[in-house]
């Protein structure tokens, strides 16, 4: 077992964890940020998409030790400091950018890191960047115009309706 | 009330932000004080003997709990198939037994024939590596045509491979046998519907808690319709009584059918948490997932269309193989047989239809529905077989259609495959298509690809399918082992909000949105004071849950139902109130007024006096207000579509990419056009992966090679277009309270043969001489056709 030390949504936690603990595992079991979700076992579907140190991390590929000291955001960190949903979140919201909503909090940590380095992404860098994201209800569709929409573009303007 | 939050309204969702927040509570979320975890040991191989299985090791590993092989499970009952179908000659279908844990034989690899009960999940999965099962491989029967003429079984003890040799419809057999010896033209088909993995992103899990103290159980697990796996588990399975065992299913994150079904896991937590007194927890990987999920498709078919030179049609007949893996699935019976047969009109006039399918055992994972179930399955067949008529005909494509359509004035239209389509206007949806096209425009765009290097397709289809199925007594004559209403409880609360009981399951459906909606328009309410029960059976009126496009057609008819009996009664109360009688009172936008007058009272003070009944008219009246309707429909629900796929298509290296797609359908009315376009988008992509990407494929040993996503290809954003949708102007079912057909598979079924057409259309175009390819049309298949023509 080895001790972890890192911050996670702006609180300092930590743990003790074996050598083969993946990241997202100490995030579900060992924190309960059950939000970080596991969809698959080989880094494809993104469900458990978290920041650390700002750079968008799949936690299921990393383990809880590599992360000592890091800066860690989730899913449970994201909304405004009142509780409202953060601009990518209601975009997801106001777009119908979720059903079943599995995959939705890695679509939005990976949608939140792709405006961060491109603020007004085009529709094909959109889709290019969610290559490591898969969700099974959408069809992409309506997550692509709520990531437009996250970055002030013109909704109507990018979709066939 | 206003139509910004009654039915026909785009309200957002409420459920998404819990959702968005990572506060969803799906069940592998779930953790209970002192939970063990479970891990399944399952066979590496497709088919062998069970000769011994060594546990000591095992059971000697750190916090081991438990540990159950098949031997545990004996005196317990088998997994059941929901629908008995006989075969032409009368025999009635083989049933081999399904048991919790494979016993004696190994089936299918994936096949669990043991299971570590451990403190945790890691120790389970260490544990479950020292497990020595001694298994004799014997040779794995996968292909069906070799499976039916060897002999070699999946299950000795029935002696075939044959499940049931179906005809539909037997007495039209003869007829159309006939009308194709003697028709001016034929066309003939052989086509594969490609296998599929349903792949609902979050995997199945269970936990089960048994309480001593009332000898009851509670399961925790991924369902559609978990009155329905409670039935199952208590009269089929483990003989728990209904009334000790809770079924709770959370928010589940995705189904499209794969969850639908009862699984031995199920039970096996349920049995593990009363052996060892703890909550047992479970839940798959994703391996896990492709190797045991049902799976979807899977049928090999040869289909004849008999026309004249003109184009009408006269007659379809199908031959297929419906593979149904190596147990039956709890619907894997009816999927081929009557959400497929019965379908085989399409959308048209055809005066015979004759249809023969064999169900056939093989050593792979049970195949059951999946998002559309049955009905992609005979759209493509008719409408890949229609277009490759239409070019050895030399008829447009639409025109074929358009000559051969039911017409609106000929509902409700008796098919030749024996149902009875309520309503439709098939005209109208290729209108709206043709023009949301522009073929004119088209042919510009077309020349535009080729000067890219490009070839250009236009695939078009039209579909017609069957939602809602029932009525509960013609599906019970047709061998259903179950009914198929569904049921809600409207419970109005003293202050005036409503707590609705429904059985079905929303998984991504919206339900918690759209069924206050209709209770809001009806009560002339806010919607947001309507929240919705779903997925506990100890809360919820049994209802047969989530699939099939059911909810709004069967579940919010129900929901309209009960609704319709608050208002009765609340009007009663009212009457009183007001001292007039009832039959002079009207209900408008949440006041009971005497009419003529100004004297009202609004809902809520009725909802409160119902409660607090004083100067209560008791010998007339109850107290309290909560009504429970169950709705058993007339008739199945009719959608209907007209799209299109415009492709290009590489040919240097044989690659499809989609560059349009338009979907126009006809749903009956619409409750909410957001959650409906969401709905027609994610279907159309599911058919598009199909179409273009997706296969499930075993290889001679029996062994999935595509069971990750490394292997199995999901569509990803940057596969794909913006789809454009259309679902306005439909025609109402008419024969349930909302007029809705539902619309969660239509997407799904009219697009594979959408994009396959398209793709033919444009090797033709390009000089290539191929008038079929089998899905998936990959850049390998596509290229290997276009330099074998």
């Amino acid at each position: 077992m080895a001790s972890v030390t890192m911050t996670v949504n702006g609180k300092s936690v930590s743990g003790d964890v074996e050598g083969r603990t993946l990241m997202s595992d100490f995030l579900r079991n060992d924190l309960r940020l059950t939000g970080t979700h596991i969809g698959c076992d080989t880094s494809q579907c993104g469900a458990c998409v978290i920041h650390v140190n700002g750079e968008a991390v799949k936690s299921c590929t990393m383990f809880a030790v590599e992360a000592d000291g890091a800066e860690v955001a989730t899913i449970e960190g994201q909304a405004n400091t009142d509780g409202s949903l953060n601009v990518i979140q209601q975009a997801f919201q106001d777009h119908h950018g979720l059903q079943c909503g599995f995959c939705t909090p890695g679509m939005v940590m990976s949608a939140a890191a792709l405006l961060k380095d491109n603020p007004k992404p085009s529709e094909a860098e959109v889709r290019e960047y969610l290559e490591g994201n898969i969700c099974r209800c959408t069809g992409y569709h309506n997550i692509v115009k709520a990531i437009m929409a996250a970055s002030g573009q013109d909704v109507p303007a990018v979709a066939a309706e | 009330m206003p139509k910004d939050g009654g039915i026909g309204a785009s309200t957002t969702r409420r459920e998404d932000v819990r959702f968005l927040t990572g506060k969803g509570k799906y069940t592998a979320d779930i953790n209970t004080f002192g939970q063990a975890a479970a891990t399944f040991v399952r066979s590496t191989v497709a088919n062998g003997v069970i000769k011994s299985i060594d546990t000591s090791a095992a059971a000697e590993m750190p916090g081991v709990l438990a540990i159950f092989t098949g031997e545990d499970f004996v005196d317990v009952g088998g997994n059941p198939a929901g629908w008995l179908i006989n075969s032409r000659d009368g025999e009635p279908m083989k049933e081999p037994k399904r048991p919790v844990l494979a016993h004696g034989k190994v089936r299918h690899v994936g096949d669990a024939y043991a299971a570590v009960i451990a403190e945790t999940e890691q120790q389970a999965r260490d544990a479950a590596e020292e497990i020595i099962a001694d298994i004799e491989e014997l040779p794995a029967i996968i292909d069906m045509a070799a499976a039916l003429a060897g002999d070699a079984y999946v299950h000795d003890e029935i002696g075939t491979n044959q499940c049931f040799d179906w005809g539909w419809i037997e007495d039209n057999r003869a007829a159309t046998d006939e009308a194709i010896k003697n028709a001016p033209h034929v066309t003939t088909l052989e086509l594969i519907n490609n296998r599929l993995v349903p792949n609902a992103m979050e995997p199945r899990a269970s936990i089960g808690t048994y309480d001593a103290a009332g000898d009851s159980y509670l399961l925790q697990t991924t369902s559609q319709n978990p009155h329905l796996t409670r039935l199952l588990i208590s009269a089929f399975v483990m003989g728990i009584p209904e009334n000790k065992l809770t079924v709770i299913a959370p928010d589940v994150g995705g189904g499209f059918g794969s969850k639908i079904y009862h699984y031995g896991e199920e039970a096996l937590v349920l049995a593990a948490a009363k052996k060892v007194g703890r909550p047992v927890k479970w839940v798959a990987d994703r391996t896990e997932s492709f190797l045991t999920d049902a799976h979807g498709r899977d049928h090999v078919t040869k289909i004849e269309l008999a026309c004249e030179k003109d184009g009408t049609f006269i007659a379809f007949r199908t031959e297929t193989l419906a593979n149904v893996g190596a147990y039956l699935s709890n619907f894997s019976t009816a999927t081929p047989t009557f959400l497929h047969g019965t379908l085989m009109a399409g959308n048209y006039t055809v005066p015979n239809v004759y249809v023969n399918l064999k169900a056939v055992f093989t050593n792979t994972a049970p195949v059951d529905a999946y998002r559309g179930a049955g009905r992609p399955e005979a759209t493509y067949s008719i409408e890949r077989v229609i277009d490759m008529a239409a070019r050895e005909l030399n008829i447009d494509p639409v025109e074929i259609r358009r000559k051969n359509f039911i017409k609106p004035d000929q509902f409700p239209f008796g098919t030749a495959a024996g149902l009875e389509y309520d309503s439709g206007n098939y005209d109208a949806l290729m209108d709206k298509m043709e023009a949301i096209v522009d073929r004119k425009a088209f042919e510009e765009r077309r020349k535009q690809s080729e000067a890219n290097g490009k070839m250009r397709g236009l695939g078009i289809n039209a579909y017609v399918e069957a939602c809602g199925i029932a009525p509960s007594n013609l599906v019970g004559v047709l061998g259903s082992r179950v009914g198929l209403y569904d049921a809600a409880t409207v419970r109005v609360n003293a202050t005036g909000n409503l707590s609705v009981m429904v059985g079905a399951h929303s998984h991504g459906q919206g339900h918690e949105t759209v069924f206050p909606q209709i209770v809001g328009e009806m009560l002339g309410i806010d919607p947001q004071s309507v929240d919705i029960v779903h997925g506990d059976t100890s809360k919820i009126p049994f209802g047969m849950g989530t699939y099939g496009s059911r909810s709004l057609a069967v579940c919010g008819s129900a929901v309209v139902r009960a609704t319709e009996k608050i208002i009765a009664k609340a009007k009663k109360i009212a009457a009183h109130m007001l001292e007039a009688s009832a039959d002079d009172l009207e209900f408008t936008d949440g006041q009971f007024t005497v009419k003529g007058t100004d004297k009202s009272v609004s809902f809520g003070e009725v909802a409160l006096k119902a409660y607090i009944p004083h100067e209560f008219p008791i010998e007339d009246i109850e107290p309290g207000l909560e009504e429970t309707a169950f709705y058993d429909p007339a008739n199945f629900t009719y959608p209907s579509g007209a799209y299109a796929c415009e492709v290009e298509v590489d040919p240097e290296t044989g690659k499809v990419t989609i560059e349009r797609f338009t979907a126009c359908d006809d749903f009956g009315n619409v409750m909410n056009p957001m959650i409906v376009s969401g709905q027609v988008q994610g279907g159309v992509v599911q058919g598009i992966g199909q179409a273009l990407l997706e296969n499930t494929t075993y290889d001679e040993n029996g062994q999935l090679l595509s069971a990750s996503y490394m292997d199995y290809v999901m569509p990803r954003a940057d596969d794909l277009p913006f789809i454009a949708v259309d679902h306005s102007d439909g025609t109402p079912c008419t024969h349930n309270p909302l007029g809705a057909k539902g619309c969660g598979e239509g997407g799904a079924i009219g697009s594979p043969p959408t994009v396959v057409n398209a793709v033919i259309d444009a090797l033709q175009s390009g000089g290539k001489n191929v008038t079929h390819i089998d899905m998936p049309l990959t850049p390998a298949r596509v290229w290997a056709a276009m330099n074998n023509a």
